[in-house]
């Protein structure tokens, strides 16, 4: 076996492995107001630390670049309620088209 | 899903949010699966990543670490360590799925960002629209993701960059969205600042993935007192 399908298989039954452990640990485990409270701000600072990286950073590097213009719009649409199809092609297309202008 | 319990709730809008977030977030898979073919992985390979492992992140961590001449240890562990927030999503889940047997081992793999983030942004509708939500999303995310791996492997050179379709900030625009909802504490805003604040810092000297993984320590700060 390559070692690309040994990474390939080998994270995929790691990854998969992680998932269901999730589901295996006893619910009891989530019933103290301690670990409710910290498992509820989890995917808010998961969520939002991808936000940040994705927009932000390139190769371990912080860089402002257009992809920051279509965040900047995209949180403008949420700000004023916009549905989340038109706040997503607003972003799109603003990164883009800063993209593609080179600015 | 079948017994309905006596809660009702508006299928088609629970629908539509699913909708659209598993479309966009699909469509970026043509980008992995350029990236994964650029990266010498083969178009079998490339599927079987999007089929079997199936989380974007950790598919772009491992697939970069190989290109970058790393070892299939370093990669594994990579993606790993972006994987185990899944399982802290799984956590969360837990209670308001109610997943048992073959319900739990099919559902552990549609355990993702985007199926968590929006059975969670269903709250206000009840639990039925939170696991409405979770199982439309992982289905609609998991076709389409597949589907445009396959598209973007075959054809790695045409869609090889997807900044000119604005794909890259539509990506984080999509989690900045399943965000948004759940920011309604001045705890959960300040956490999140904090989160996005110690990630950045963080990126010049940890590696790939590691950055995101810290940011559980924010949470730990901010949930420990009830105040």
């Amino acid at each position: 076996m390559t070692s690309l399908w040994i990474a390939t298989l080998g994270a995929s039954l790691v990854c998969y492995l992680l998932k269901l452990a999730g589901y295996l640990v006893p619910s009891s485990f989530l019933s103290k107001p301690r670990l409710v409270r910290i498992n509820e701000l989890i995917p808010v600072v998961l969520l939002c630390s991808l936000v940040s990286i994705q927009t932000l950073t390139s190769e371990a590097e912080i860089l402002i670049d257009h992809r920051m213009g279509g965040l900047v719009v995209a949180f403008c649409a949420l700000k004023f309620k916009a549905p989340f199809p038109i706040m997503m092609l607003a972003a799109a297309f603003t990164s883009a088209l800063i993209y593609r202008l080179g600015i | 899903m079948g017994q309905n319990s006596g809660v009702s709730f508006d299928r088609r809008a629970v629908l539509r949010d699913s909708l659209s977030v598993s479309f966009p977030v699909g469509m970026y898979g043509a980008a992995f699966g350029a990236a994964s073919v650029t990266a010498g992985f083969s178009v079998a390979q490339t599927c079987a990543f999007s089929l079997l492992l199936f989380s974007g992140a950790s598919q772009f961590a491992v697939v970069g670490v190989m290109a970058a001449g790393g070892s299939a240890i370093s990669a594994i562990a990579t993606g790993g360590l972006l994987g185990i927030r899944n399982g802290l999503y799984a956590l969360r889940m837990s209670p308001i799925l109610k997943f048992s047997g073959i319900s739990k081992i099919l559902g552990a793999q549609v355990t993702i960002d985007e199926s968590t983030g929006v059975a969670l942004s269903q709250e206000s509708r009840g639990e039925a629209a939170m696991r409405y939500g979770f199982i439309s999303t992982g289905i609609g995310v998991f076709v389409f993701w597949n589907l445009f791996t396959l598209i973007g492997a075959v054809s790695a050179s045409s869609i090889s960059d997807p900044s000119m379709w604005g794909l890259d900030a539509a990506v984080p625009a999509a989690f900045l969205g399943l965000l948004w909802p759940r920011l309604e504490s001045s705890r959960k805003k300040f956490a999140a600042i904090a989160s996005a604040l110690l990630a950045l810092a963080l990126t010049p000297f940890l590696p790939a993935g590691l950055p995101i993984i810290a940011t559980v320590s924010v949470a730990l700060v901010f949930g420990w007192r009830s105040r």
